[in-house]
């Protein structure tokens, strides 16, 4: 299992990045959502390798489950000016690709000028048990918990409120 | 052998890039939006890399990973629910036609 970590993570490397790639380029938004999907997909499987299952379940529900539907919905409710022959970039697209490349050529110097020093150990047995006591610890993120709870309801009914019929 | 921690990072930061590339280039709505989910994408894979190689005994990189993908569905949420709102009242979902605050 240790020496195929590597292969694996090329592999769903590759899936992430060139859907993403996809995402961005694609001229049909529908397409453009449905790569996005396939991200997600890479992305649990990146989760999977570090050895956090829990959240690579967390991104299948929430974001494959979720919010990848919400955005296909979205498309199908503003289906209309989804038309191929509209231009998919904008006038300054190519100072953004720009920038892109030099925030990543940036990033990429930094990352690779720094010493991270090795992996330490193991993820113990009970990680999930740990990281469940850890959100509702008072000691931990208990609060941050609660007070994010309040802001997706806020932001449900926020997003109602905006999305409702006016009459 | 185990991937190192500087594969994870250089990946993580093609795609913020990628996210950030989208945002500054697409003209509809929903396309910025999603480029703004792959750079949270990416923020969470960098969160849970430094997590698996730097303190694996804690639960402290996860937790904060869980707290991105809160704010990640309001906004998602919020957002789309305000594209909706500007395509029925300015029947468009191009950003560029929003410019009720321009001076």
């Amino acid at each position: 299992m240790e020496e195929i970590q590597p292969i694996l993570f090329v592999i769903f490397g590759l899936i992430t990045l060139g859907a993403a790639l996809q995402v961005v380029t694609r001229r049909n938004i529908f397409h453009a959502a449905l790569f996005l999907i396939l991200t997600f997909f890479g992305i649990a499987g990146l989760y999977v390798l570090l050895e956090a299952p829990f959240l690579a379940a967390v991104q299948l529900f929430i974001y494959v489950g979720g919010i990848a539907i919400l955005i296909v919905f979205a498309i199908m409710l503003t289906r209309r000016m989804a038309s191929p022959e509209l231009d998919p970039v904008n006038r300054q697209w190519w100072i953004g690709a720009i920038a892109a490349v030099a925030l990543f050529a940036v990033l990429g110097l930094v990352l690779l000028g720094h010493d991270w020093g090795q992996a330490a150990g193991s993820v113990p047995e009970d990680s999930i048990q740990l990281l469940g006591r850890t959100l509702l610890d008072p000691e931990g993120f208990v609060l941050p918990f609660e007070v994010a709870s309040v802001l997706l309801l806020v932001a449900l009914i926020g997003a109602v409120t905006i999305a409702r019929e006016r009459r | 052998m185990m991937v190192p921690l500087e594969w994870y990072l250089i990946l993580s930061a093609a795609l913020f890039c990628i996210g950030a590339y989208a945002v500054l280039a697409r003209r509809n709505a929903i396309a910025i939006l999603m480029g703004i989910e792959l750079m949270l994408n990416a923020v969470n894979v960098n969160l849970v890399a430094f997590w698996r190689h730097l303190e694996p005994a804690g639960a402290t990189g996860q937790a904060f990973a869980l707290f991105v993908y809160v704010v990640a569905a309001a906004e998602a949420a919020v957002g789309l629910a305000l594209i909706i709102a500007i395509w029925r009242s300015r029947d468009t979902v191009v950003l560029e036609e929003v410019d009720l605050l321009k001076g």
